[in-house]
C-alpha cells in the first residue's frame, strides 16, 4: 500500500492567503509516501511546506510558478503504475479531455495527473486515467467559477488504485472514492 | 590592618560556641535531674552566654542558635513543672531578672514569660508587652534580631487572638496586633542597622548577611497575616499604616523591596484593592536612586528600589484576583483600581527621572497586562495606557535602546493577542502613533507581527476605513520609509514580507461590492507607493481580488441599482488596466501577460467586448516588444492560444484579427518543434466544441496542413544537419489531432488523410538517411492505432466513423 497526495493549483499568494486549516490538520507527515503536484504554488514556501509532508516531492511548472526550473511534465513508476505530470496549461483546448488523452499516450502513462482546471475529476478513457485534483485552496479561476478546496489521496496496491478525493464544501470536509484497476503490468491500457 | 575573618576561622568559632553550649548544658541537664533551681539557673544563663558572640556571620549564628533553642526547650518544660522547682511562675519571672548579662537574662526571662502566660496568671498582653519592651536592651542588630525572632517563637501561639485561650475582656486582637508590630518594627530597625555598620568595601558581604536575616523579620509579618480576629477595618486603619510608616521611614532600599514583596504576598488580595491608594502612596515613596552625596561617601550611585517589580507583583495578584470570580470585578471599578494604578505608575516615571527609558515602558506594559486581563472591554484604558506611552517616548530624542524597544513591541503585541479581532486593536488611536516612535527595522517586525496575527485568527478586515488604518501601521513592509535602504535587505526576508502583504490581501473582504471596491481602491493607493521592487509580489493579489469583485458583479446580475453606482464591471476593468499597466516599470511583462489574459477572459465572460480586446491588444502587445527569450515566448503563445479559444464575446473581426496574429507568431517562433506545436494549437481556435461555438473546419484543417508542413521541414532539417531524421513524435501528435477533429465531425477530415498521414509516419519509422532498418516501435504511435482500433470496435456513429479507416 503506498500513498500518494496528488494536489496543486494552490496560487499562494496570489489568489489565495494559505491552505485551508482543515487540510492543513490533515496532512500530516509521515503518513504519505510520495506528493505530485500540478504546479502553480506559487512561492518557494509552500515548495518548502509541501516537503515537510513528504520528502519525495515531484513537480511540474505551472504558468505563475515563481520557479522556472520546474519541468513542464514529469513521469515517474510507482508500484506497478507509471504516472505522468503535467500541468496542463500547454494542452489545448484546457480541460479537454481528448487531448488529454493524446498527452496520455505521447508520456505512454497508466495515470496522468494534471491541473490547471481548478476542478476535480476522475476520468478513465481508452488509454487509462485522467486525475485532476482541482486546486487545494480553491483558488478562482476563469475556467471554473464554482471552486471549492480539493485535494486526492491514491491509494496504490498492486494492480489496483483508489483515488480518494478530499472537498471541502461549506466547511465540511467531503470524502469521495473511485476504483481503477489495470488488467496487467504491461503498459497498454486495460 | 586586621583582616577579614576567613571562613575558617568562623567555622573554629563555631565548634568552640557549640562546644561551650554542649559542655554548660551538660552541667544544666545534671542540675534539672536534681530540681536544683539555682545551679539550673547559673548553667543556664552561661550556656545562654555563648550567643553574646559577635563573631559569626548569621548562618553561623543561627547554628548557634538552634542549640541553644532545643535546649531552652527542656528547661521550659523544668519551669512549668512548679513542683519540681517549688517556685510560683511570678516569682520564677522575678527571679531570672538577676542574671548577670542582658542577653541570657532575655532569653530566660522569654522562656519563664511563655510560662507564665499559659498559667493565666496574668494576662497576655501585659507579659508580651513587658518582654516585647525589655528586648529593647539588646541594639547589636543579629544577637537582637535572633532574641526577638526567639520571642516570637514562643509567643505565637499565646497571642490573644479571637477564638483563642487567651482572649478575654482584658486581651484583645489589638493587643496582639499592637505586640506583633511593635516587634517587628523593631526588628525592622536592628535589621537596616546592618547596613550602616563597616566600610563601604565590606558592603557586598553586608547585604548577603542582611539578605539572610530577611526571613526573620518578614516573619511577623507572616503572623500579622494569619492572626484571627484581623479583618479588613483593622488592616485598614493600623495594620497597613503602621507597617507601612516603617517601611518608609528606614529608608533602606533593601528593607523597602523585601517587606514591599511581603505585604503583597501576605495579605490577601481583596485587602490590596480596599487600601490600594495607601500601598500605591508607600509605592512612590520609596528609595529613589541617584548619585550620592560627594562630600560624604565616595562616588557610588545609591541602589533604587526596583519600583517597577513591586509594582508589577501588585498588578499580577490583581490581576489573578480578578480572574478569580466574575464578582469581584465590581470591586475594581469601585475603587477605581485602574485609574489609581495609572496615576502611580505616572509618578512613578516622572519622579524618577533617572529612570532609563526600558524602565518606562516595562511599567506600561505590567499596567496593559493587568487591564487587558481586568478590564478588556475598556478599550478606552487601553488607548490611555498607549496614549503615556506616547508621551513618555515623545520625550527622547531616538529610541535606541534595544531593550525598549523589545518592550514596546510586547507592549504593542499585547492587544493583538488579546483581542485576536485585530479590527479592535485598529480602533485604538494611539496604536499607530506609538509605532511611530519605533525604529525601521521593528517597525516591520511589528507590521509582520501584525499580518500574522491577522492571518492566525483568520480575521478579516471588512471596511475601507479599517482598510486604510492597517495599512497605515503596516507602511513599513508597503514602501521604503525615510532612510530605509532596500539594497541592504536580505533578499528572504524582503521576500518573506512581501509575500505576507500579498496573503494579507485576501482577508479584506466585504459583500457588498460598493464597500468591496473602495476596498480595493485604497488597497491599490498604498501599494502603487511600494516600488518597483515590491510591485511584482503585491500588485497579482490585487488583479485577482478585483477580478473576484467582477464576476461576483457579473453573476449578481449586471449593475446594482444605487444612488451612486460607482461599483460595475466596466469600472473594475479600468482600474485594472491602469494597475497592470504599472508593471511595465519594473518590468516583469511574462506576469503581465498573464494577468492582462485573466482579465480579458473576465471581460469576455461580463460581455465586455471593447475591454476583452483591449487587454489581447495589451497582451500581444508585451509578446511583440518584451518578451524576448524565446522558451518565455513559447509558454506565453500558448496562454494567449489557449485564453483566445475560450473567448466567446468577439464579433467576426475583431476575432480574426487576433487569431491571425496568434497563428503568425506561432509559426514564428525559433525552434521548428515549437512551430510546429504551437500551430496545431491554433486549430483549435476555429473549432469551438460548444453548442454555438465556431467550427471552421476548413481553417482548422490548414493549421493542422501547416503545422504537416513545418514538421516535415523540421525532419529534413535534422537529416541535414544530424545525418539522421528525427524522431516522429510531432507526425504522431498531428495525427492524433486529425483524429480528433475527424471525431467531432469536422467534414474537411476524410479518412484517406487519416491513412495517408499513418502511412507517412510508418515510412519515416522503417528507414532514415543512410536506407538502415530501425527496429524499435514508437509507443506513442503505437497507443494511436490501438486507440483507433478501439473506437473501431465501440459500435454506433463512432464505431462506423472508424471502420472507414484502413490499418
Amino acid at each position: 500500500m503506498v500513498l500518494v497526495l496528488a494536489l496543486g493549483d494552490l496560487h499562494v499568494p496570489h489568489r489565495a492567503a494559505d491552505l485551508p486549516p482543515k487540510f492543513k490538520s490533515m496532512l500530516v507527515p509521515g503518513k504519505i509516501q510520495h506528493i505530485i503536484c500540478t504546479g502553480n504554488l506559487c512561492i518557494k514556501e509552500i515548495h518548502d511546506y509541501l516537503k515537510t509532508i513528504c520528502p519525495d516531492l515531484h513537480i511540474v511548472r505551472g504558468e505563475f510558478d515563481e520557479d522556472a526550473r520546474y519541468p513542464d511534465t514529469k513521469t515517474l513508476t510507482i508500484g506497478q503504475f507509471k504516472l505522468g505530470l503535467c500541468h496542463g496549461h500547454q494542452v489545448i483546448p484546457w480541460g479537454d479531455l481528448d487531448s488529454l488523452a493524446m498527452l496520455q499516450r505521447q508520456l505512454d502513462v497508466d495515470i496522468l495527473v494534471t491541473g490547471h482546471t481548478h476542478q476535480f475529476t476522475a476520468y478513465k478513457h481508452e488509454g487509462g486515467v485522467v486525475i485532476n485534483p482541482g486546486s487545494a485552496t480553491g483558488a478562482c479561476s476563469s475556467i471554473n467559477q464554482d471552486v471549492n478546496p480539493s485535494f486526492v489521496l491514491m491509494d496504490i496496491d498492486g494492480l489496483r488504485v483508489v483515488v480518494y478525493v478530499y472537498e471541502l464544501i461549506d466547511g465540511e470536509v467531503k470524502v469521495d472514492k473511485i476504483d481503477f484497476k489495470k488488467a496487467s503490468t504491461s503498459t497498454s491500457a486495460p | 590592618m586586621r583582616r577579614l575573618a576567613g571562613v575558617e576561622d568562623e567555622e573554629k568559632w563555631l565548634a568552640e560556641g557549640i562546644a561551650g553550649i554542649q559542655h554548660t548544658a551538660f552541667f544544666m541537664h545534671r542540675a534539672l535531674d536534681a530540681n536544683n533551681l539555682r545551679e539550673v539557673l547559673k548553667y543556664s544563663a552561661l550556656m545562654l552566654s555563648e550567643l553574646r558572640t559577635s563573631k559569626l556571620s548569621p548562618q553561623k549564628y543561627y547554628d548557634l542558635y538552634m542549640r541553644a533553642f532545643d535546649e531552652l526547650r527542656q528547661l521550659e518544660v523544668f519551669f512549668k513543672d512548679e513542683s519540681r522547682h517549688g517556685l510560683p511562675v511570678v516569682d520564677l519571672y522575678e527571679l531570672v531578672q538577676h542574671a548577670g548579662n542582658i542577653l541570657p537574662r532575655m532569653y530566660l526571662l522569654c522562656t519563664v514569660g511563655s510560662v507564665y502566660i499559659k498559667s493565666k496568671q496574668a494576662p497576655s498582653k501585659d507579659v508580651l508587652k513587658d518582654l516585647v519592651e525589655m528586648c529593647r536592651g539588646v541594639q547589636h542588630p543579629i544577637r537582637g534580631l535572633f532574641l526577638r525572632s526567639y520571642l516570637a517563637q514562643v509567643s505565637r501561639d499565646k497571642l490573644p487572638e479571637i477564638g483563642s485561650e487567651y482572649e478575654g475582656d482584658a486581651n484583645t486582637v489589638m493587643d496582639a496586633v499592637e505586640f506583633v508590630l511593635q516587634n517587628f518594627t523593631e526588628m525592622n530597625k536592628l535589621w537596616v542597622r546592618i547596613q550602616h555598620q563597616g566600610p563601604g568595601t565590606v558592603r557586598e558581604k553586608q547585604e548577603k548577611e542582611r539578605n539572610e536575616l530577611r526571613d526573620l523579620v518578614g516573619k511577623n509579618l507572616h503572623v500579622l497575616g494569619q492572626i484571627e480576629g484581623v479583618d479588613l477595618e483593622m488592616y485598614k486603619e493600623t495594620v497597613l499604616p503602621r507597617v507601612l510608616e516603617q517601611v518608609v521611614n528606614c529608608k533602606d532600599e533593601l528593607a523597602q523591596y523585601y517587606l514591599m514583596e511581603c505585604i503583597i504576598q501576605v495579605f490577601p488580595d481583596e485587602y490590596h484593592l480596599q487600601t490600594l491608594e495607601t500601598l500605591l502612596a508607600a509605592c512612590t515613596q520609596l528609595m529613589v536612586g541617584g548619585l550620592s552625596d560627594l562630600s560624604v561617601l565616595p562616588l557610588t550611585i545609591l541602589p533604587t528600589v526596583d519600583t517597577k517589580i513591586v509594582l508589577t507583583q501588585l498588578m499580577d495578584r490583581l490581576s489573578n484576583y480578578a480572574a478569580s470570580s466574575p464578582d469581584v470585578l465590581h470591586e475594581f471599578l469601585q475603587v477605581e483600581a485602574f485609574a489609581k494604578l495609572s496615576n502611580a505608575i505616572g509618578k512613578v516615571i516622572d519622579t524618577q527621572i533617572e529612570m532609563p527609558i526600558v524602565g518606562a515602558m516595562t511599567l506600561f506594559v505590567s499596567l496593559l497586562t493587568f487591564t487587558l486581563r481586568v478590564h478588556p472591554d475598556r478599550l478606552d484604558y487601553v488607548d490611555q495606557i498607549l496614549g503615556a506611552c506616547v508621551v513618555k517616548l515623545s520625550s527622547v530624542p531616538k529610541l535606541e535602546d534595544a531593550r525598549a524597544m523589545k518592550q514596546v513591541v510586547a507592549l504593542l503585541s499585547a492587544p493583538l493577542e488579546k483581542y485576536n479581532d485585530i479590527v479592535t486593536a485598529l480602533t485604538l488611536s494611539n496604536y499607530p502613533r506609538v509605532m511611530d516612535h519605533l525604529d525601521d527595522g521593528t517597525n516591520k517586525v511589528m507590521a509582520m507581527l501584525i499580518i500574522q496575527s491577522i492571518m492566525k485568527n483568520n480575521s478579516c478586515i471588512s471596511t475601507a476605513d479599517k482598510v486604510e488604518v492597517l495599512f497605515e501601521l503596516i507602511k513599513g513592509l508597503i514602501k521604503d520609509l525615510d532612510g530605509t535602504d532596500t539594497e541592504e535587505l536580505d533578499e528572504e526576508d524582503f521576500q518573506e514580507e512581501q509575500n505576507s502583504v500579498a496573503r494579507l490581501i485576501h482577508m479584506l473582504d466585504n459583500e457588498e461590492p460598493e464597500e468591496m471596491l473602495k476596498i480595493i481602491c485604497v488597497v491599490r493607493k498604498h501599494l502603487m507607493t511600494g516600488g518597483t521592487r515590491r510591485l511584482p509580489f503585491t500588485v497579482p493579489p490585487l488583479v485577482f481580488s478585483a477580478l473576484r469583485l467582477v464576476r461576483q458583479l457579473d453573476s449578481q446580475g449586471g449593475d446594482i441599482t444605487g444612488e451612486e453606482v460607482s461599483a460595475t464591471p466596466r469600472k473594475i476593468f479600468q482600474i485594472l488596466n491602469q494597475t497592470i499597466e504599472v508593471l511595465s516599470s519594473v518590468p516583469c511583462p511574462e506576469l503581465a501577460l498573464r494577468l492582462y489574459l485573466q482579465c480579458a477572459e473576465a471581460a469576455s465572460d461580463c460581455d465586455l467586448e471593447p475591454a476583452a480586446y483591449e487587454f489581447f491588444t495589451q497582451a500581444f502587445i508585451l509578446y511583440e516588444e518584451e518578451i524576448a527569450d524565446s522558451k518565455a515566448q513559447v509558454t506565453a503563445i500558448h496562454l494567449i492560444i489557449g485564453t483566445l479559444q475560450r473567448i466567446n464575446v468577439f464579433g467576426v473581426e475583431n476575432r480574426d484579427t487576433l487569431t491571425h496574429k496568434a497563428t503568425g507568431y506561432s509559426a514564428r517562433l525559433l525552434k521548428k518543434p515549437d512551430q510546429c506545436r504551437a500551430v496545431y494549437a491554433c486549430s483549435h481556435l476555429f473549432w469551438v466544441d460548444d453548442i454555438d461555438g465556431i467550427k471552421d473546419g476548413e481553417r482548422a484543417l490548414l493549421c493542422l496542413r501547416r503545422a504537416l508542413r513545418i514538421a516535415n521541414a523540421a525532419q529534413q532539417m535534422s537529416n541535414a544537419t544530424r545525418g539522421s531524421s528525427g524522431p516522429v513524435t510531432l507526425f504522431v501528435e498531428i495525427l492524433n489531432k486529425y483524429i480528433y477533429f475527424y471525431e467531432k465531425g469536422n467534414p474537411h477530415i476524410t479518412p484517406s488523410d487519416i491513412q495517408s498521414l499513418i502511412e507517412l509516419i510508418n515510412t519515416e519509422m522503417q528507414s532514415d538517411d543512410n536506407g538502415n532498418r530501425r527496429t524499435h516501435s514508437d509507443p506513442f504511435f503505437t497507443s494511436t492505432l490501438r486507440y483507433i482500433r478501439f473506437q473501431k470496435q465501440k459500435g454506433g456513429l463512432i464505431g462506423d466513423k472508424y471502420d472507414l479507416i484502413k490499418l
